[in-house]
């Protein structure tokens, strides 16, 4: 569904992802972990189309898209939830998750989403700005699935989050994966989380993966002590 | 300066002065609305703004002689064929500048600046070389000249009170446009993070491109408006450019109601001050009135207030 291929990715002369290859398959859920300043904002920015992609190729269902702008991205299939939400904070709920309508033309946010977070239909009238970090996280998922990816990429979604919500996250994660068949690439730093909602966990170090175990196989001791200081 | 006019002189005289300010205020209004939205949107300061103006009233002069010539019978509704006219030809050219130069010099908001200012300069020799370094004015339709007696001592002009009109359905349909269209709710997602707006689909490049038209374009709608209360010159634009940017800034550039209300006081002050003193007097007294104001209020009068 996503192939990375040798995709190297730098800030000006600083070369942060250093020909990183990856693969995920339709309907898998992909966890990259990594401690801080490891480059997983940095990958998802890539693949996004807002950082610059030096060498490599990035394909969804075999298309190339490396060249392709963000929007472009977003309508070959890709959608986005960046670490720290960034939701239009002026805007109201509803506004926000039509904005992810642009690409598919549709004119009302489907159904399926309030179903999803019941939280956003009470609240869709209500400036993005002033929601709790926890609905400001759902509501940028919202603003993701609406322009109906094939490839949801999450960065860091439970940071901030309070750990019974984080569990809660996963059930829901998932569950969006079994009801509309995507694939979903999120990266962490909690374990639990990762172990919890990812078939596949890939270590990354320094823009390189270091590390790649499915979940049925994994050593948990492995992985923490990558994550470890 | 007051002691020669009676009480009810003055009351005529502020009443008076202060419906030739609504015109002039429909004018910044116009004006400063095309500047903020393209501000706003692309951070972009447009110093050509005057010169877009122009060419509207140009086009306005242009419908009216072809109407005056070719069709006489439907010359009494020339205006509005010409305000089409001008919006067309003024966000045409604003498509194409923002092709040709803007979207070229993106991030670079002083090139930007000295770009749209040379293009300022082009602009006014163009019209010297087409139209003339004479000014030229619009015949106005009868029904639209004479004035309506109020009392005695106060009557307002029929084109005045157009103009205004004119005004307020333009700026309700760009508050309509800008809040419930999905253009508009494109244009305030790029302007609120306009690296998000094209990872969630929005093509930024495109909405830069229709805003900076439709900015242009409401200049262009201000030079028909224009064409009433002034004669049309090639440099006629420079007078307004400034008084506009006072208006954005004053009324803090985000915000539609803080453009309306600044582009009335300053028109208001500008007009009233205007009549017991000289003109240029007039605009120092205003100049002062705003900076000190902006000293007190740095972000403006009307400041969005939203957690970000
Ligand atoms: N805009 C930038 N310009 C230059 N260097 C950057 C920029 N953004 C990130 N970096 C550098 O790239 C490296 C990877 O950063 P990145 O944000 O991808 O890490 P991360 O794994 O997401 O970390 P965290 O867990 O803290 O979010 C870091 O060394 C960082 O300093
Ligand atoms: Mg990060």
């Amino acid at each position: 569904m996503l192939a990375i291929e040798g995709l190297r990715v730098a800030y000006g002369e600083s070369e942060v992802i250093h020909g990183l290859e990856a693969e995920v398959a339709p309907n898998e859920i992909v966890a990259f972990m990594g401690r801080n300043g490891m480059g997983k904002t940095t990958l998802m920015k890539a693949l996004m189309g807002i950082a610059r992609t030096t060498a490599g190729a990035v394909r969804i269902s075999d298309r190339d898209i490396t060249a392709l702008k963000s929007h472009q991205r977003v309508a070959a299939g890709l959608a986005y939830v960046p670490q720290g939400r960034m939701i239009f904070p002026a805007m109201t709920v509803e506004e926000n998750i039509e904005t992810g309508l642009t690409v598919t033309g549709e004119r009302e946010v489907p159904k399926d989403i309030y179903e999803l977070f019941p939280v956003l239909l009470d609240m869709r009238r209500r400036k993005a700005g002033n929601l709790s970090g926890g609905q400001q996280q759902q509501l940028a998922i919202a603003r993701a699935l609406a322009s109906r990816p094939k490839v949801l990429l999450l960065d860091e979604p439970t940071e901030g989050i309070q750990p019974s919500i984080i569990r809660e996250m996963a059930r829901m994660l998932k569950k969006i994966r079994d009801t509309r068949g995507l694939s979903i690439v999120v990266s962490e730093q909690v374990l639990s989380f990762a172990l919890d909602i990812a078939d596949r966990v890939l270590v990354l170090e320094n823009g390189e993966i270091v590390h790649s175990e499915s979940r049925a196989t994994i050593d948990e001791t492995k992985v923490a002590n990558f994550l470890s200081v | 300066m007051l002691g020669d006019y009676s009480l009810s002189d003055l009351g005529s005289i502020f009443v008076m002065q202060g419906f030739a300010g609504l015109i002039l205020f429909s004018v910044f209004l116009l004006m400063a609305l095309g500047l903020a939205i393209i501000f706003g949107q692309m951070g972009v300061i447009n110093m050509a703004h005057g010169e877009f103006m122009i060419l509207g009233a140009y086009m306005t002069y242009l419908t009216s002689k072809l109407f005056e010539t070719y069709l006489p019978a439907l010359f009494p509704g020339y205006f509005f064929v010409a305000m089409i006219v001008a919006f067309l030809a003024a966000a045409l050219l604003g498509a194409m500048v923002e092709w040709a130069l803007i979207s070229r010099l993106y991030k670079r908001p002083l090139d930007t600046m000295l770009a749209t200012w040379g293009l300022s300069l082009i602009l006014q020799q163009l019209y010297r070389s087409i139209f003339g370094a004479r000014e030229v004015g619009v015949e106005l339709p009868p029904w639209m000249l004479g004035s309506w007696q109020i009392t005695s001592t106060i009557e307002v002009p029929i084109n005045g009170m157009f103009v205004m009109a004119l005004t307020a359905v333009i700026t309700a349909g760009v508050a309509l446009l800008i809040y419930k269209s999905r253009l508009g709710r494109q244009v305030r997602a790029v302007v609120q993070n306009r690296v998000m707006a094209g990872a969630v689909g929005i093509d930024t490049q495109k909405v830069d491109r229709a805003t900076f038209a439709l900015g242009c374009g409401i200049a262009g709608i201000a030079g028909s408006a224009f064409t009433m209360v002034g004669s049309t010159g090639p440099t006629a634009g420079q007078l307004y450019i400034v008084d506009s940017f006072l208006v954005v800034v004053f009324g803090g550039a985000q915000s539609l109601i803080g453009t309306i209300a600044s582009a009335f006081t300053i028109s208001q002050s500008r007009s009233t001050l205007e009549f017991f003193t000289s003109g240029s007097m007039a605009q120092v007294a205003t100049l002062i009135g705003v900076v000190v104001i902006l000293m007190l209020r740095p972000q403006g009068l009307f400041a969005t207030k939203v957690r970000r």
